[in-house]
């Protein structure tokens, strides 16, 4: 997406409420674009501060209510900071019939969180899908927008091993 | 019968410039490494960077083009290499294993354990009847030149020429149906709202592909983006509606960064925008991303969304192709429905209608997914068995065991077992067993599956996904997953079997769209087919 003002919104701190005007700007403050002015909001910052709510409601022309009933309808927005990786393995049909119930209990104990959570250490959020559209290859799971397919407990060790490798590079 | 569109041998070359002092393009050797998601998933980038420097390391000449997928997903990686006699295939390929296929000589075809001979005479592609996905795995799917090289834009270069009434009627000639899974007729749609008058319409793509088992809108949209917009700029002209948005869910990121992409180029090269190639004709289009909720794949909910707000379900009447979108007439598609229509336009409606059988013209592209061997996509005419997919193309269980259910059209399809196999893929044949063809999902169960575990996590999801607005799917949701834990746990069994029963029954009547009125087709095909596993020992459940 390449518009005219969204230049200018890297010279702003990130999370501000004028950052928050200039993406809101950006998309010409149409109330149709709430959910690609979260999608961006999310992109840069991970999660979609109270603040924003507030701002977004203002340049908008709508309710408070109205941008937070958005908000809370959508599983993709969050409210607080995730971990530094996202982990969301698919639950649905086609993963159940390849056994990723063993692969969702594996990465509960691997990762030290339920589904849902974040690890203490603030490294993994996990989370379900329904569906990756990965579904010849499951099951399926996405860390950080990456796909990978048939995913038992040794490639989740290993695709997870491979992460830590990349922090530590 | 082989594919129509294809040619055979070399393909013609691509129109690129080539760098000062490099050396002619037919010297260098066209290896295909695919950019489709299935493929990314099983490490087709870590192969393409492992061909290029294999490549530079022993000074061949290569250029590597990212294509969509064949269609063959058990097989992806799939590396294809052009030779004089056609592509090879090889795969699936590893990274590790591009040094031993360098080392066989690939680049000239030569043999190795993952060569497949040539990509067209694998029987499971061969015996395909590619129409909608004619180009999809061959192309580069953001070249405009390789598009047009292989028929591209021919539908909408007739269409610019046609009388829009006409180009309505051609698509009814055709009998294609929503490909998305309810099967409406399009052509009627479309005329509704060629018929009705208002300043501004619109064309919306439904890409929200959200069920199980289905992964044929993302291939298009990776593999022939230029197909989709061809199709949606066409039923634009159709209808009159100078927008069009292409609803993408966000679990598809490289669907989305694809269309964008080939949206870009599209416009660039002045076949989206005004004066759409010199014509009269101005058609914009963009994308939109949703965030997360199944829901909005029911096209009511998805405008609402596409409005900004939350994805609830709209009562009908008004129909969307009188008030949709804004509040205008909109015709709503799905993806295979709209990349239909240029071949449809190109080669006439009676040349697609005559695939198929009954009332189910054309081909449906099926889904092989789940616990099965050959995994992929397969675009047959109606009318073909669900046993000589599952069976023919898909080679059985992945697992090897015996298939014991089979899931057709998503999470809100039917289970059938094993002795209903011999039914005919088509929309009439699955309502008579009380099922759907949807939108050619299949997803395939050994005998390690529970029926009643799987009844239960349909009305799961239905409680998880429900817009909320009526009561029948967003209570009755949550009721019925308790009621199954009851019958699971032996808790009055037979009483609560007959509540199931009823419950079933008024979600299905009383619901305001095919979320809370179609969960009740898979619970109630789970109890009808596998009684047994609502009558299991309730200790056996504890133990697990």
């Amino acid at each position: 997406m390449s518009r005219p003002a969204e230049n200018k919104i890297i010279e702003i701190p990130a999370g501000s409420e004028e950052w928050a005007r200039a993406i809101c700007a950006a998309h010409e403050n149409r109330p149709d674009e709430l959910l690609e002015i979260f999608h961006a909001v999310q992109h840069e910052i991970g999660f979609i501060p109270e603040t924003v709510v507030a701002v977004v409601a203002n340049a908008l022309n709508i309710s408070r209510a109205d941008v937070y009933g958005v908000l809370s309808f959508y599983h993709d927005f969050r409210r607080a900071p995730a971990g530094r990786h996202v982990v969301k393995i698919c639950r649905a049909e086609a993963c159940q019939a390849m056994h990723s119930h063993e692969v969702c209990v594996h990465a509960e104990q691997r990762l030290g969180t339920k589904f849902g959570g974040t690890s203490a250490d603030g490294e993994f959020t996990l989370e379900a899908v329904y569906c990756l559209g990965n579904c010849a290859r499951s099951p399926a799971m996405m860390i950080d927008g990456n796909l990978f397919g048939c995913v038992d407990e040794k490639r989740f060790d290993a695709v997870i091993a491979g992460l830590d490798n990349e922090a530590a590079a | 019968m082989t594919n129509k569109k294809k040619s055979s041998g070399m393909p013609p070359a691509q129109a690129k410039p080539q760098p000062q002092g490099a050396v002619p393009a037919e010297a260098k050797v066209r290896i295909f490494v695919p950019r489709d998601a299935a493929a990314l998933s099983m490490g087709a980038n870590a192969v393409a960077e492992s061909i290029a420097a294999e490549a530079k390391k022993r000074n061949a000449k290569i250029e590597i083009v990212r294509n969509g997928s064949r269609g063959m997903l058990w097989l992806e990686p799939l590396v294809e290499v052009e030779t004089g006699k056609g592509r090879v295939a090889y795969g699936p390929v590893a990274a590790g294993d591009v040094a031993g296929l360098f080392e066989a000589s690939f680049l000239t075809g030569g043999n190795h354990k993952l060569r497949h001979g040539l990509t067209d005479e694998i029987p499971y592609f061969k015996n395909q009847e590619r129409l909608t996905f004619a180009r999809c795995g061959i192309t580069d799917p953001l070249s405009i030149a390789d598009y047009r090289a292989h028929g591209g834009f021919a539908g909408l270069t007739k269409a610019i020429a046609m009388e829009p009434a006409d180009i309505v009627a051609e698509v009814t000639t055709s009998g294609l149906r929503g490909r998305g899974g309810a099967g409406f007729p399009t052509g009627i749609k479309w005329k509704t709202v060629l018929d009705t008058r208002a300043e501004q319409k619109y064309i919306c793509c439904n890409a929200d592909e959200g069920d199980s088992g289905t992964f044929a809108d993302r291939m298009l949209m990776e593999g022939d983006p230029f197909c989709l917009i061809e199709g949606m700029t066409i039923a634009g002209i159709a209808v009159g509606a100078t927008h069009g948005y292409v609803y993408i869910r966000s679990e598809y990121p490289h669907a989305v960064a694809t269309m964008r992409e080939a949206i870009r180029i599209a416009t660039e090269a002045n076949w989206l925008g005004s004066t759409i190639q010199g014509s009269p004709y101005d058609f914009e289009l963009h994308v939109r991303v949703g965030a997360g909720a199944y829901i909005c794949g029911e096209e009511t909910s998805m405008l609402d969304s596409l409005e900004g707000k939350r994805g609830l379900v709209r009562y009908k009447p008004p129909l969307p192709a009188i008030e949709g979108l804004f509040g205008k007439p909109t015709v709503i598609n799905n993806v295979l429905s709209l990349a239909s229509v240029p071949i449809i336009i190109d080669k006439g409606g009676v040349y697609y209608r005559d695939f198929g059988v009954g009332r189910s013209r054309g081909t449906l592209a099926f889904q092989l997914a789940g616990n099965i061997k050959q995994g992929g996509l397969v675009e047959r005419a109606f009318g073909i068995t669900a046993r000589e997919l599952i069976e023919g193309y898909g080679g059985g269980t992945a697992s090897g065991r015996p298939i014991r259910a089979v899931q057709f059209g998503g999470p809100l399809g039917a289970y059938l077992p094993n002795s209903k196999l011999d039914t005919q893929m088509d929309y009439e044949a699955f309502v008579k067993e009380d099922a759907m063809v949807g939108h050619g999902g299949v997803v395939v169960f050994d005998d390690m599956v529970d029926m009643a575990r799987q009844a239960r996590f349909a009305m799961e999801f239905c409680a998880i996904e429900s817009c909320g607005k009526c009561t029948p799917c967003r209570i009755g949701s949550v009721r019925g997953v308790e009621v199954i834990d009851r019958i699971i746990a032996d808790e009055n069994r037979e009483a609560n079997i007959e509540l199931l029963q009823d419950l079933c029954v008024t979600m299905t009547d009383g619901s305001l769209c095919a979320m809370g009125g179609l969960t009740p087709m898979p619970v109630m095909s789970a109890l009808r087919h596998f009684p047994d596993d609502f009558h299991r020992p309730a200790h056996a459940e504890a133990a697990e």
